[in-house]
């Protein structure tokens, strides 16, 4: 009897287990795949979302950045180099931002340490390379001030 | 009920253009092309529908992409399988890992000869089909042991071996089953089976017999998902404990010929078993005219394929819901549960066609 | 067969011979699963000797992941070392970082406002919850059931996309900071944190009905891999691992850190120590992660999230230590300073590789198929191990 019992058991418990399944094939509403290469348009990001990093430039190509070295002390894997220059009035000013996307996580302690907001993490994602040299990149877009 | 001869329009008008020993040589080759071709067709097909039906239990999409609705998937993966190099290890046992992809192929070849897809569709119909079809049902599990051994792997060793044991046990309870529709319908010919079931959708073994058919149609189940080395009773491929089991050493062509053919035997089981239970290629009649009249105007392969396709979903469902088990309790399920099962079963079958306690 | 040649047994451990077992001169094999293999999750291998298809003898083989992220420690400021925590458990990441931002925090003596240790405890129970399920997953995928590793995916993708709202990440967080995290909660986080967990309701149900109460898998964890209490006490084994064995310990209950002790929930045991067990204390501690959830959503204090004090990033000299719950089990942090910027030496003692070294025990005499049971509900992560 007690054998009969686990039996039907068993049996209802396999049942419940194909109903489970049964109910995903039946309401296709529940598919969750979203097919990215075609929804690159409507791809939304939440804010925060930490991409690589990007300096964002105003309309006159100029940038926030002072050349403190801040970010780059910060960076944990010395993955931003901050190359200086002497603008005319010969006062140190930013020559080149340079960031190396291969050897950064993402890890937002750059952007915490920059007292300027210079920088912030952008929304890009897609990062890869066929040489390590494309993703040494420069982040001001001119030189000097 | 006389059993008719089976003749096809196509073969009479080959007949009578050509003397005979022609005529049966042209008309064989038509035979073996239209089967290929089938085999081709359900292989393709079916690895379209597994996985577009798995990603659907999955709630995902499936292939999308090649084609409409990703139905030119699978020939993207044949291309790229096809493209592949063919690695063969130095320690392999070369004519052994040469044969065994061949044989699970030919094996569903033989068995789709005797299937009657319709009323005029079928190649050979011998007396004893049911005992063809267990004969040659066996290559498939054949190749799997002689690849396994072949392949000088310990995975594919393993594979293999657990192989060889769920095919002699399993093949068992499966024969089990078939015996008891030869006991009951009197003859073991696959096509005098399904004539034998005409009438009502009652009148199909499924049903016709109380309880026992209903639990032979189920041990079937079971059995053929074990003979077709499908989950939850794929054994000898366990991905996750063997990493590919038998074929673990095969790549490209040959690893795609032991990938189609699982295709086309879930196929020809499916077949069996709807030949077997549930009418093949008869329409299933309810019993009230209109209907019965509109359902019989479909052409007898249409219900088939739906038949052979209900049970081919059923193979996927179980496959993509339930563990995998372990290879000591799958051989204690059978010969603990199942074979005993199946000998009450026919036991309790032979009772209720001895006192004619069938559904009239 | 290939002849086990000396040339191949000498790649062999020590003390791993393998003898004739029958009468019939069969002989013992040894197999390497790993360090590619299905189930293996990662790059671990586990040299495994095999009599036919019952295990013999278990020997994992470590190493192949390790990126000496103690040694690099030594070379980065306190604050940037917690980065590195989130390599370690990747499931467990914020977990991870709470331990480094807790033994700082002692070391300077940095408070934490009320609504930065709601923040931390809500966290810390929705990775935990996020990590179950994905094992979960897997779980029921070593078991060849595939279609769970989808569902167990879908539940957690709900989760990660929190965080993504919520710190920008998905895997390596980096949120905490010593004195709270880096930014407050966004507006959407409570309200998302109560529809996750009605979700989670029903997809425990489903998880239940699809593997909990199936009877193959009830045959195939039953009384496999057990593992007394006392050898799990021995080999150091922490987290579900132990309690499923009756271990109880847990941090969280027993020397609570944060504000856990304002919580109420349950520490689940096991009583067996089997395979089961290690699952059911998982799937129930994914319940009583819910109610701590529930119960901190309904008091969620206002700011602030961080104390004003920033960390002068040089730590007094002496050594810190601090210890967490993990979802694997107890992580520690051990860091001596010198009054410096970076630590003289910082150790992290990681819960995997202590439940790993129980393997043997438990696999020894079992089949192949248990192994990768056993490995399973163990719940591995690699480069936490070898760190
Ligand atoms: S995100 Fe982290 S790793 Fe990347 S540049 Fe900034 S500080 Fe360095
Ligand atoms: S980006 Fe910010 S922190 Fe870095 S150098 Fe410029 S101003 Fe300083």
């Amino acid at each position: 009897m007690i054998s009969l019992n686990r039996f039907a058991g068993s049996v209802s418990a396999l049942l419940k287990g194909l109903g489970v399944t049964l109910n995903y094939i039946v309401h296709p509403k529940r598919v969750v795949t979203r097919e990215y290469p075609e929804n690159r348009e409507t791809l939304t990001f939440p804010e925060r979302f930490r991409g690589q990093v990007v300096m964002p430039h105003d309309e006159n190509n100029d940038h926030n950045c002072t050349a403190c070295t801040l970010c780059e002390k910060a960076c944990p894997n010395g993955s931003i180099s901050i190359l200086t220059t002497k603008n005319i009035a010969s006062k140190r000013v930013l020559g080149q931002f340079v960031y190396r996307l291969s050897s950064c996580t993402l890890c937002n302690l750059c952007i915490e340490a920059c007292p300027f907001d210079a920088i912030r993490m952008g929304h890009g994602f897609e990062m890869a390379g066929y040489t390590r040299e494309e993703l040494d990149l420069i982040l001001n877009k001119k030189e000097g001030r | 009920m006389t059993p008719l001869s089976i003749t096809h329009p196509l073969g009479d008008w080959i007949r009578q253009q050509l003397p005979s020993p022609f005529a049966a040589i042209a008309n064989g080759l038509i035979a073996v092309i239209a089967i290929a071709m089938l085999v081709v067709v359900t292989a393709i097909f079916l690895v379209w529908l597994e996985r577009k039906v798995c990603a659907r239990f999955q709630a995902r999409l499936g292939p999308t992409r090649v084609g409409p609705f990703g139905l030119l998937q699978p020939v993207a993966d044949a291309i790229k399988l096809l493209m592949k190099e063919n690695i063969r290890p130095r320690t392999v046992d070369q004519l052994a890992y040469f044969l065994a992809p061949l044989l699970p192929i030919t094996g569903s070849f033989l068995v789709l000869i005797v299937i009657p897809f319709d009323h005029n569709l079928q190649v050979l119909d011998p007396d004893a089909g049911i005992v063809y079809v267990t004969a040659v049902s066996g290559m498939g599990i054949l190749g799997v042991l002689i690849g396994g051994w072949g392949s000088n792997n310990k995975y594919s060793l393993l594979g293999s071996m657990r192989a060889g044991a769920q095919l002699f046990s399993y093949e068992l309870s499966m024969v089990l089953c078939m015996l008891l529709i030869v006991m009951a319908s009197g003859t073991a010919s696959l096509r005098n089976i399904v004539l034998s079931q005409q009438g009502t959708i009652l009148d199909w073994w499924i049903f016709k017999l109380p309880v026992a058919g209903l639990v032979a149609f189920l041990l079937f189940i079971v059995s053929s998902t074990a003979e077709l080395n499908r989950g939850p009773l794929d054994l000898s491929e366990a991905e996750q404990e063997l990493t590919g089991g038998f074929h673990t050493e095969y790549t490209g062509i040959s690893f795609s010929m032991f990938f189609l053919a699982e295709f086309v035997n879930m196929f020809a089981a499916a077949g069996l078993g709807a030949t077997l239970f549930l009418g093949g290629f008869l329409a299933p009649q309810i019993g009230w005219h209109p209907v019965d009249q509109l359902l019989a105007f479909i052409p007898g392969f249409i219900w088939f394929a739906a038949k052979a396709y209900f049970l081919i979903f059923l193979y996927m469902w179980t496959r993509w819901t339930f563990p995998r088990l372990r290879i000591d309790h799958l051989l204690s399920l059978e010969w603990k549960f199942l074979l005993p099962a199946s000998l009450a079963n026919l036991l309790l079958a032979a009772t209720l066609v001895l006192f004619k306690w069938v559904i009239p | 067969m290939i002849k086990a040649d000396s040339k191949l047994l000498s790649t062999l451990p020590p003390g791993f011979a393998l003898h004739d077992t029958g009468e019939d001169g069969s002989q013992e094999y040894f197999l390497n699963m790993g360090p590619q293999h299905p189930s293996t999750h990662g790059v671990l291998k586990l040299v495994v000797k095999l009599d036919g298809e019952k295990v013999v003898e278990v020997v994992p083989h470590l190493g192949f992941i390790h990126r000496a992220i103690e040694k690099m420690g030594e070379n980065e400021s306190f604050v940037q070392y917690i980065h590195l925590t989130d390599r370690m458990d990747y499931l467990s990441s914020h977990i991870n970082n709470l331990c480094v931002c807790m033994a700082i925090e002692k070391a300077m003596g940095i408070g934490v406002p009320e609504r930065g240790e709601y923040i931390r405890v809500m966290v810390s129970e929705l990775q935990r919850i996020q990590s179950h399920l994905l094992w979960w997953g897997s779980f029921g995928m070593d078991l060849g059931a595939v279609s769970t590793f989808l569902y167990g995916f879908k539940e957690r993708e709900k989760i990660t996309a929190l965080f993504e709202e919520l710190c920008g990440a998905r895997l390596t967080m980096n949120f905490f900071r010593p004195g709270g995290s880096n930014s407050d909660v966004p507006e959407t986080f409570l309200p998302r944190v109560k529809e996750i967990i009605q979700d989670l309701k029903f997809a425990l149900d489903e998880f239940d009905a699809l593997l909990t109460k199936n009877p193959i898998i009830i045959e195939r964890t039953r009384g496999v891999g057990i593992l007394p209490k006392e050898r799990a006490i021995s080999y150091g084994c922490s987290g579900p691992v132990a309690r499923a064995s009756g271990v109880d310990l847990d941090v969280r209950k027993h020397s609570p850190y944060s504000v856990y002790d304002r919580f109420e929930f349950d520490v689940p045991l096991g009583k067996n120590g089997d395979c089961y067990d290690r699952y059911w204390v998982r799937m129930e501690e994914m319940r009583q992660s819910i109610r701590i959830l529930e119960q901190a959503s309904a008091h969620f204090p206002p700011d602030p999230y961080r104390s004003k004090e920033k960390p002068n990033y040089k730590v007094p000299a002496g050594s810190y230590f601090a210890s967490v719950e993990t979802a694997r089990g107890l992580f520690c942090t051990y860091m001596v300073s010198e009054n410096a910027m970076k630590p003289y030496r910082i150790k992290s003692r990681s819960p995997n590789f202590s439940n790993l070294s129980a393997i043997n025990e438990m696999s020894a005499g079992g089949k192949i198929a248990d192994l990768v049971t056993i490995l399973s509900t163990l719940d591995i992560i690699v480069p936490d191990i070898d760190r």
